[in-house]
């Protein structure tokens, strides 16, 4: 179940990056050519989430202009000078190293820092002078170890922002149940329950359906899959995929592992220290083209084998191979390998499963019992898994090739390491032009804004 | 006349001295209660602050009780003032010192998140520190009003309330009959007293302690 809703999800997330790699932007890289004009202030509530995000967004765009902070008595700014544009229903992951003042940077977005100097635009309004504490309950907030008071139990944690602006008890109670199940927890057993007799991944749920139980447009996550192993963090991730794909909130997400960053992002804007921008694109664009040595040291070794992650099976294409039913009289099986087009021969389970691989001579070393003949298929891939997955499985099969199997594990096709190999290599090409031609229309932008500023300068 | 035949014959002066210790004890404990989270609200943020109110209260107790009650006489009279005053001023310390403890205990994780999720600076009080501080809180207040007990006996010297008065005839009558039946009279009333209070912490622990954070 959240191998399938997580794919469905990851595919969105795929167009979605698309759509936007299509209008590549560079943060500040032309502040002024798209700002909006001052009129359209009053209708700021529909205005931009209906004309930049994808249709049914509920998220809203966040701009910030020249944030920055600077603490008494350190001579360098945590923050300095950052602009950024997040456009609605997009999640773009902060990532850098530790120190980098990416939990600054977004603990300015809800104030809980002040910000020095700079203006932060939420749907167009300007919420830098506004009330920080009712601008906090319009704003989602998540963070590392799920941060849920530990006297409370689960439902009174999600309904401490409800009850903050005032919701009527059973709108409240409503909300509870729902949110619980939206994050896949059973109401009637979670409930009751206080925080610490939960593991930390439904912590770590709770702190989510907390977060959005007021239905924010914004979601602000501060690192909130630091704290939990490995395999819950893999499907907390993946749950946030697919609630993502639900909600089409928008997300700022802060993280220094750059592959959570990879696998969450529509967009990644890679800090380095003092929050300074590196890079801000497409994780597909990182990978394959890293602005500089910081961005493609933090990429790390290995972005070929990154990129597998963003593709998935469904994408690739899937070869059959010759295939009986172990159900079929032996002398079929037998002539079928038997007539020299093939010496390999997929075996299927009565349910049409993967079951066995035959090749010619099996038979005869096993004098003639099927039940004895050919291997086991050990491995198979779902078409929602990733090409890495797939690589996976081909790498560790002796055939090297891996059967592709449906919802209810019925056989589809077989992928085999050429496939993948032709596939990587297409996908890498791909990528490489997409970035060159992006850096060239950037250059273009860039020499043509120098250009008018000289001529700025000179009249 | 044997201890037990004492006490059949004054157990109504000692039942209403004994109420007025239990009473005197409990109302200070209540002023010092309120103004002792008081204090710890207020300093708990800053380093020196919560240092100086600490100390400060350290330093009140190191006053020898006899001594104090015997300064507050010339400033309030005799009575109930000098000792409610003095009772009050020791029973601060013990909740100062445990209310600040236990609010900076807090995991700043948690006060992070109360306030990103857009509490005011009241309400992050209220509903998040001070019921997770309210366990240190509490045993400080059960240290404070053992020690009250104690103290409270002392009253008797500014012409308090309460079962020092008992005590105090006894003393200054040593070597008649009743001396030490009096004196041990009052003893064993305080050592009473003080356990039924304990025995109530306990209650009042059990009953305001959220269950999510009980031991």
């Amino acid at each position: 179940m959240p191998e399938t809703s997580a794919a469905s999800g990851s595919g969105a997330k795929r167009q979605a990056a698309e759509g936007s790699s299509g209008t590549p932007r560079q943060p500040g890289a032309s502040p002024e050519g798209d700002a909006p004009p001052t009129a359209a202030t009053a209708t700021a509530a529909t205005g931009p989430s209906g004309t930049t995000g994808p249709p049914e967004a509920t998220g809203a765009t966040i701009r910030l202009e020249g944030l920055t902070k600077r603490y008494a008595g350190s001579p360098a700014a945590a923050v300095d000078d950052v602009s950024l544009e997040i456009k609605a229903g997009e999640t773009v992951v902060l990532v850098g190293p530790s120190g980098c003042g990416k939990s600054t940077l977004l603990k300015m977005v809800n104030r809980l820092i002040e910000p020095t100097s700079g203006r932060i635009r939420i749907d167009d309004e300007d919420v830098t002078g506004i009330d920080a504490v009712k601008l906090r309950r319009k704003i989602g907030y998540a963070i590392q170890s799920s941060g849920l008071f530990p006297h409370m139990t689960v439902a009174q944690n999600i309904a401490q922002v409800p009850k903050m602006l005032g919701w009527p008890k059973p709108k409240i109670k409503a909300r509870v149940e729902e949110m619980l199940d939206l994050v896949g927890l059973d109401p009637a057993e979670f409930r009751g329950r206080y925080p610490r007799r939960l593991s930390g991944g439904q912590q770590q749920r709770v702190g989510v359906a907390r977060a959005l139980a007021a239905d924010p447009p914004v979601l602000l996550m501060d690192e909130p899959f630091g704290a939990v192993d490995p395999i819950t963090r893999d499907h907390l991730q993946d749950e946030l995929i697919r609630l993502q794909h639900e909600l089409r909130k928008t997300i700022v997400f802060v993280t220094h592992d750059f592959d959570e960053a990879i696998k969450l992002g529509d967009r990644i804007a890679v800090l380095r220290e003092q929050s300074h921008i590196a890079q801000f694109d497409t994780p597909e664009a990182i990978l394959t083209n890293p602005a500089d040595d910081f961005v493609s040291g933090f990429v790390g070794a290995g972005a070929a084998l990154k990129r597998l992650n963003l593709t998935r099976v469904r994408d690739v294409e899937i070869v059959g191979v010759p295939t009986a039913t172990v159900d079929e009289p032996l002398e079929t099986i037998s002539e079928m390998l038997g007539t020299g087009t093939t010496n390999e021969v997929l075996l299927l389970d009565p349910k049409q499963r993967p079951y066995k691989w035959l090749r010619r001579g099996d038979l005869t070393h096993a004098k003639g019992s099927l039940a004895r003949a050919g291997t086991l298929v050990h491995d198979t891939v779902t078409r929602d898994a990733t090409l890495r997955d797939a690589l996976e499985a081909v790498l560790t099969d002796s055939g090297g090739r891996v059967a592709v199997t449906g919802r209810r594990g019925e056989y589809i096709g077989v992928v085999d390491l050429e496939t993948l190999m032709n596939c990587v290599h297409e996908l890498l090409d791909a990528d490489r032009l997409e970035a060159i031609e992006h850096r060239h229309s950037l250059g273009e932008s860039q020499a043509r804004r120098t250009y008018a500023a000289q001529e700025g300068l000179t009249s | 006349m044997s201890f037990w035949e004492y006490l059949g014959n004054r157990h109504t002066q000692l039942l209403a001295d004994s109420l007025q210790h239990a009473s005197a004890v409990f109302q200070c404990m209540v002023a010092a209660t309120v103004i002792g989270v008081a204090i710890a609200v207020l300093t708990y943020r800053s380093e020196w602050a919560g240092d100086l109110a600490t100390t400060a209260g350290a330093t009140i107790l190191t006053v020898p009780s006899l001594a104090l009650i015997g300064l507050l006489i010339p400033l309030v009279g005799l009575g109930v003032a000098p000792t409610v005053l003095a009772l009050t001023l020791y029973g601060l310390l013990p909740i100062v010192r445990n209310a600040i403890v236990g609010l900076r205990g807090v995991d700043p994780a948690l006060v992070d998140a109360a306030r990103g999720i857009g509490m005011s600076r009241g309400r992050q009080l209220l509903k998040v520190e001070l019921p997770l501080a309210w366990p240190p809180i509490l045993t400080g207040i059960r240290v404070s009003t053992q020690m009250l007990m104690g103290i409270a006996a002392i009253a008797a010297f500014a012409s308090g309330p309460g079962l020092g008065n008992s005590i105090f005839r006894g003393v200054a009558s040593l070597g008649s009959a009743n001396a030490l039946n009096q004196v041990l009279a009052g003893t064993l009333g305080i050592v009473v007293l003080a356990l039924l209070f304990d025995g109530a912490y306990v209650v009042v622990g059990r009953l305001t302690t959220p269950r999510g954070i009980r031991a």
